[in-house]
């Protein structure tokens, strides 16, 4: 099993306007590259078999358990209006913990792929998302370089809520 | 590993005596007469100022004191514990609690107030001339003699219980000077002598002025335990006694038995345990099994525990049983066993009577129907019904809510009852009892019952439905669940501010509970809330859905049928079941689910009971009964109805736990709207 420890990063400021370096994980969705603050990650898993949820939110589809936890299993690409393709051998689930209305919690994101651990600045942010209109600006925090590529840093928060 | 704070162990013990002084004084407020319940109070106001003393809680100290001094007066019997007298004394033990808890927050003016308010309700009727402290009454009412002839003989158990008489002849001492002489006719020969029995008698010349109480007194906690002889020294023969004082020299109490068993406490403790059928003799130690203090963390901890090995045997019993090794699969059973006794015990643990919980109601009722100026007799019922810790401490708030509601708004004012032929005392009853894997708790009042009207006309002007449009009884009753909504047309201090059921309502949910509604006009209404027995760890039936795996409760569960071809022909164009000449409204829960893959040919009905109803599922194969660990869905998922919770499977592999109450009322609307074209 393929596993990233978080690291204590100092607190970077959510604020594009003045520079800061956030440290971040690369990951593949769809055709697009989400940079998700390691803060937040608590480890990247293979895929382990889901419980389908009845009722449940599109993007929020299933439940699976890591170690003895049974979380939901989130799909951003749903939620980014992508299509959903099927598993191949770089589909990872990345488990992070996010903040929803002062409470702690824990969810997998699918992922087609995760790339590494590296440094973003906010230097090169910019505001303006380039990709299609079903991108809801607030989903985005904000997109910036990375190896010439545009990355974007994801609101999970918004996302979610 | 754990350090005991005495000043801790201290708040902890006067938080219990005051819980229990509550009680006693409300049941007074009931029986005035009831000498033991007096003497109950006044044993707990002495310890508390006993053990407040010890650990520097001086303020509750003198206060207690203050408090107990007035109290003895209503001890002796000169007066009558009335509903004023327990009025304040419920206040003086909230004081208490406060000094306690938060001393720098009171001020002395309050304490102060409370006992001159008691000395005055005692002096009052009493002697109401007389305006003297009520310790001067008192002491005016017993002329003092010169001193004591005090006979004491304990019964012989009494080192065993853990009594130390040498403290007490101190205790003695301190009243006066006191010649104290030991009678050792009773100690046999030094063979036959067992060293952990009091047979030592003694005499004590007492020189003081002290009152004959104040010596009973010293004995006050093992008074049971002895018998004791006081008389006035002058009404001893004065020549006997002089001999007496003359031919016997003072003789220190030496008693070597009692000081050996005195240091050895932990060998008297376990004696006295061992010999429960003495309990009986001794009244102090009969109230309480013995028990042991645990906090409430650990026993979550030990929960979850078990239930992480619920979980991990699960998956040995799969594993065993895919195997051929005959060897392997004993020992899974054997720790099957093991592990669902462990959970029962764990469960059983955590269980804790509904009268802990009960009891502050009565104080509720007490002081509401004061302040409301409505008589209410609070009736409570299935004291010793038990429900697991946590949802004894998150119940409370809601039927607060609910006794409040019933006061308030349920039960008339008695002007208007005597318009009735109903007594002028309301009656509030608060009732537990199991049925099947839950209990049933229910709030109920003789009052006026819901006015259906006005909660139809407040839900039209709150534009939550339509004028005139076609709903039940039971439908309106519902808006009063609905948040922000209140008939009340005052808002008082207690109620009619419209929160409060939508919040009792959540929390019951959030506990896997229903909550039922019924009112009978001019009978008064009932609240029924339906509660599983514990959060925890549930016996559940594994079922399979298309790919899909499945828990239903098995408490819900009735009975499990096959959906043969005939049902299947007879249900066509509607989904109904006959049980036994019943008429059940099942619900194919592959529809509900959208389950993918082709439907079992042999699909299965399960039929549950909730509440009243009974509804049927449709699956498609009963794998068998598991111990469902539960595992509450993440607040993501909040808005996901169908399941109340997940569990893991021996495989690892997460599953649903089939909400039943939801999917019940999911199953009526079908039923009603599969009904509704068939009338028309």
């Amino acid at each position: 099993m393929q596993q990233v420890q978080s690291q204590a990063t100092p607190a970077a400021g959510p604020t594009p306007a003045i520079e800061t370096r956030l440290q971040v994980l690369m990951v593949g969705l769809g055709n697009e590259i989400f940079a998700v603050e390691t803060d937040m990650v608590r480890e990247i898993i293979d895929p382990v078999p889901v419980t389908r949820v009845a009722g449940a939110r599109s993007f929020l589809p299933a439940l699976i358990n890591v170690r003895g936890n049974v979380i939901p299993l989130a799909d951003l690409r749903i939620r980014f209006g992508m299509t959903r393709t099927s598993q191949t051998p770089d589909t990872r689930i990345v488990v992070v913990e996010v903040e929803i209305d002062g409470d702690p919690v824990t969810l997998g994101l699918l992922a087609d792929k995760v790339y590494e651990v590296t440094e973003v600045s906010t230097k090169h942010a910019q505001q303006t998302p380039r990709l299609g209109s079903q991108w809801r600006p607030d989903f985005i925090r904000f997109i910036t370089k990375w190896n010439d590529e545009f990355v974007i840093v994801p609101d999970m928060a918004r996302i979610l809520g | 590993m754990m350090e005991l704070d005495p000043t801790e162990t201290f708040r902890q013990e006067a938080a219990e005596l005051l819980d229990s002084l509550e009680t006693v004084l409300l049941d007074l407020g009931q029986t005035p007469q009831d000498r033991d319940l007096i003497d109950a109070a006044f044993r707990a106001l002495h310890t508390i100022k006993g053990s407040g003393a010890m650990f520097g809680f001086d303020k509750v100290a003198a206060f207690t004191h203050d408090f107990e001094t007035a109290f003895d007066l209503i001890r002796k019997g000169k007066i009558d514990a009335d509903r004023d007298i327990v009025t304040v004394s419920l206040a003086a033990k909230d004081y208490i609690r406060t000094l306690i808890d938060d001393p720098d927050s009171t001020d002395p003016i309050i304490g102060e107030a409370i006992v001159e308010e008691l000395q005055r309700l005692i002096g009052g009727p009493a002697a109401a001339a007389d305006n003297k402290p009520a310790t001067d009454i008192e002491r005016e009412a017993a002329p003092t003699p010169a001193g004591w002839m005090i006979e004491i003989a304990f019964e012989p158990e009494i080192l065993r219980n853990g009594t130390n008489p040498l403290v007490l002849l101190d205790d003695l001492r301190a009243l006066g000077s006191c010649r104290i002489q030991a009678n050792l006719d009773a100690v046999p020969e030094l063979a036959a002598l067992d060293p952990e029995a009091c047979l030592i008698a003694w005499t004590v010349t007492l020189h003081s002025a002290c009152g004959k109480d104040e010596i009973e007194d010293v004995f006050m906690f093992v008074r049971d335990e002895m018998k004791l002889v006081i008389t006035a020294l002058d009404e001893v023969a004065s020549p006997l006694f002089a001999a007496l004082d003359m031919s016997m020299p003072d003789v220190e109490p030496e008693a070597p038995a009692p000081r050996a068993v005195a240091e050895h406490p932990t060998v008297a403790a376990p004696t006295a345990s061992a010999a429960p059928e003495k309990v009986e003799f001794n009244r102090r130690a009969d109230d309480k099994s013995s028990t042991v203090r645990v906090q409430a963390e650990r026993l979550d901890e030990l929960m979850d525990r078990v239930g992480e090995l619920v979980i991990a045997q699960a998956r040995l019993s799969q594993l065993a049983h895919a195997g051929t090794d005959l060897a392997i699969k004993a020992i899974a059973e054997e720790i099957e066993r093991l592990a669902s006794g462990l959970r029962d015990t764990t469960m059983g643990v955590r269980m804790v009577p509904m009268g802990s919980l009960f009891g502050r109601f009565r104080r509720l009722v007490h002081d509401l129907s004061r302040d409301l100026g409505k008589p209410v007799d609070f009736v409570a019922i299935g004291e010793d019904t038990e429900l697991d810790k946590t949802m004894i401490e998150r119940l409370a708030d809601p039927l607060v809510h609910l006794i409040r509601n019933a006061i308030d708004h349920g039960i008339e004012s008695a002007e208007r009852r005597a318009g009735t032929n109903k007594s002028p005392t309301g009656r509030i009853e608060l009732a537990a009892r199991y049925v099947g894997a839950q209990v049933l708790v229910t709030v109920q009042d003789d009052g006026a019952g819901l006015d259906t009207a006005r909660i139809r006309a407040k839900a039209e002007e709150q534009g939550l439905i339509q004028p005139g449009a076609p709903l039940s009884e039971h439908e309106i009753h519902q808006f009063l669940f609905h948040p922000g909504f209140s008939t009340a047309k005052t808002i008082s201090a207690l109620s009619g501010r419209g929160v409060g059921m939508d919040v009792v309502k959540r929390t019951i949910e959030a506990m896997r509970g229903t909550i039922d509604l019924t009112t009978i006009p001019g009978h008064g209404s009932s609240v029924t809330l339906r509660l599983p027995l514990t959060l925890a760890i549930i016996e559940g039936l594994l079922i399979r859905v298309g790919e899909g795996r499945y828990i239903i409760p098995l408490s819900a569960v009735e009975e499990c049928v096959e959906l043969t071809p005939a049902i299947e022909a007879r249900s066509k164009g509607r989904s109904f079941l006959n049980v036994r000449g019943d008429l059940v409204p099942f619900l194919r829960l592959r529809d509900l689910f959208e389950a993918e893959g082709e439907a079992d040919p042999h699909q299965k009905i399960i039929i549950t009971m909730m509440g009243d109803t009974r509804i049927g599922f449709v699956v498609d194969q009963i794998i068998g009964s598991h111990q469902t660990v539960i595992k509450s869905l993440s607040k993501l998922h909040a808005d996901v109805t169908m399941f109340s919770g997940a569990t893991i499977l021996g495989d690892g592999s997460a599953a649903l736990i089939l909400d039943v109450a939801q999917l019940v009322t999911l199953g009526q609307n079908r039923a009603e709207s599969d009904r509704t074209p068939e009338a028309a």
